[in-house]
């Protein structure tokens, strides 16, 4: 709970300096998958090996949400048998890790990015298009640039 | 750790995610809206957001009368000769067959193709500044395409001036619905929806059992007809021709939804879109491989699970989100400013293919 008052407090009393959005990378294909390259106006911020950690993970995450395999088969046979009624009462596995990537991003944001002035938002409320990472000007603490 | 006076927050104000959101019950506040009220695209919605239709409705309602009809009488005037001559299972499987051909044509009808939400006012100005280096003060449009590199592969991607961003491969923007959709297989008015990569599985499984459907009402007819024939000949009974014209219909749309089915599972065993096949896109690239198709597994049975059994992706448009109470949403006010610069400009419009392909 203290720590949502960090991000909170933040986006409460920090101006928006500047946003950095972070494309797709669709070098193999149409599967999501983000750019790993340290975009330049980060780096007085953070450190660039934290940051394509935080990348490659999100990118191993959605991997797994669009993975072709025994499970995504057998969940898409049962689909079909039943006319896909099946997805009315069940949750997909792709929205379960679309949660998974919501409470990861949730996490690196209160233990990381928050601390720097940095908040990402999740590719989702984007249309999975880009990963927006808003740059806070903290006018409270002369943290701003 | 800083130093932070606690002051009460208004989350409201901070545009948490949708998920999250309870709407407030304050006096002053007004309604809140969800996302599909304010969406820019040309469709419909229903049940608070939780149908989709394409703004023309198309025929789908012939489709549904035609197919409806014809099972009817099938059931009404096939069925009880056929039941006292031959088998009880008929019925059965006629009915069976016939809900899973409403239920796909309603899911393909009704769901979100894969709509891509239109891009941000800030991320559109990033995109734009990202491409527009030379720092002249002129206004230029952005150039059309940017290349990129699929499995060795040069694949074209086109801005969408309407969209405001780079098209995703195999994206394409239907002027129909007036939106960019994922994996754009072709708008079909039959079904009165865009056919892309979250329904496609619901249009292939339609046109499939709908083609069995009608072969199985047409064996039966044929059937009946034969063994009335008989009973005509033999015990001079009276015929009634009454239901004739539908059962022309029948086989005339046998062939037409046969025909579209093996044209559909050859897209599906090679991972083509209608929209790839239409227009040529990779059947000019000739080497030692089938097709330049660089999406392709190689390999049908792949494909087809590929394509027919992967992952259902989840729709991007959040219909049902909350918008936060204080500003209109940006995409929209940016569209209320821009739709009239667009149609001021709409003969310079460039990436907006003509994706009206009907099936």
């Amino acid at each position: 709970m203290a720590e949502t008052h960090i991000l909170q407090d933040l986006q409460h009393q920090a101006a928006i300096a500047s946003k950095v959005y972070v494309q797709r990378d669709y070098n193999s294909g149409t599967i999501c998958k983000f750019q790993t390259k340290f975009p330049s106006e980060l780096e007085s911020r953070v450190d660039k090996q934290q940051f394509e950690e935080t990348m490659q993970t999100l990118n191993n995450l959605y991997a797994e949400a669009e993975k072709i395999g025994g499970k995504s088969y057998l969940e898409g046979c049962l689909a079909c048998m039943t006319a896909y009624t099946i997805f009315l009462c069940m949750e997909t596995h792709y929205e379960k890790v679309l949660k998974k990537i919501a409470r990861f991003i949730k996490e690196q944001n209160e233990k990381i990015y928050a601390p720097l002035g940095l908040l990402l938002t999740d590719p989702i409320e984007r249309g999975l298009r880009v990963v927006e990472i808003t740059i806070f000007e903290d006018r409270s603490i002369g943290f701003g640039r | 750790m800083k130093n932070c006076e606690y002051q009460q927050i208004d989350a409201r104000a901070l545009g948490t995610p949708a998920s999250s959101f309870q709407p407030c019950t304050e006096m002053k506040v007004p309604r809140l809206r969800r996302k599909w009220e304010v969406f820019p695209g040309k469709n419909r919605f229903y049940c608070d957001g939780r149908i989709i239709l394409a703004r023309q409705s198309g025929i789908l309602p012939l489709t549904l009368g035609l197919i409806v009809v014809t099972s009817v009488l099938f059931f009404a005037f096939d069925c009880p000769f056929l039941v006292t001559h031959l088998t009880v299972c008929i019925p059965v499987i006629g009915g069976v067959l016939f809900l899973f051909v409403v239920i796909s044509l309603l899911q393909t009808s009704l769901t979100d193709p894969g709509i891509l939400p239109r891009a941000l006012p800030d991320e559109a100005a990033d995109i734009e500044k990202q491409i527009y280096t030379s720092g002249s003060s002129m206004y230029r449009p952005p150039p059309r395409t940017k290349e990129i590199l699929i499995n060795q592969q040069v694949v074209k991607l086109k801005y969408c001036f309407t969209c405001k961003m780079f098209r995703p491969p195999r994206t394409s923007h239907c002027s129909l619905c007036d939106n960019c959709v994922e994996r754009f297989d072709h708008h079909c008015p039959w079904v009165g929806n865009c056919v892309g990569k979250r329904n496609y599985r619901f249009f292939y499984s339609f046109i499939v059992s709908l083609s069995f459907h009608t072969s199985f009402i047409f064996g039966c007819v044929v059937t009946h007809l034969t063994l009335r024939t008989y009973e005509v000949i033999l015990l001079h009974q009276k015929e009634s021709p009454a239901r004739y014209p539908f059962h022309i219909i029948c086989f005339f749309s046998i062939w037409s939804v046969l025909g579209l089915s093996g044209f559909h599972t050859y897209l599906v065993a090679s991972n083509l879109t209608t929209n790839e096949d239409i227009k040529g896109s990779w059947s000019s690239k000739r080497g030692a491989e089938d097709s330049g198709n660089p999406y392709t597994y190689n390999s049908i049975f792949i494909n087809c699970c590929a394509t027919l059994c992967g992952p259902m992706p989840p729709s991007l448009i959040d219909r049902r989100g909350f918008l936060p109470p204080d500003d209109i949403p940006p995409v929209a006010a940016a569209d209320l400013e821009l739709s009239s610069f667009l149609a001021k400009n709409d003969t310079n419009m460039v990436g907006m293919p003509s994706s009206g392909h009907t099936s």
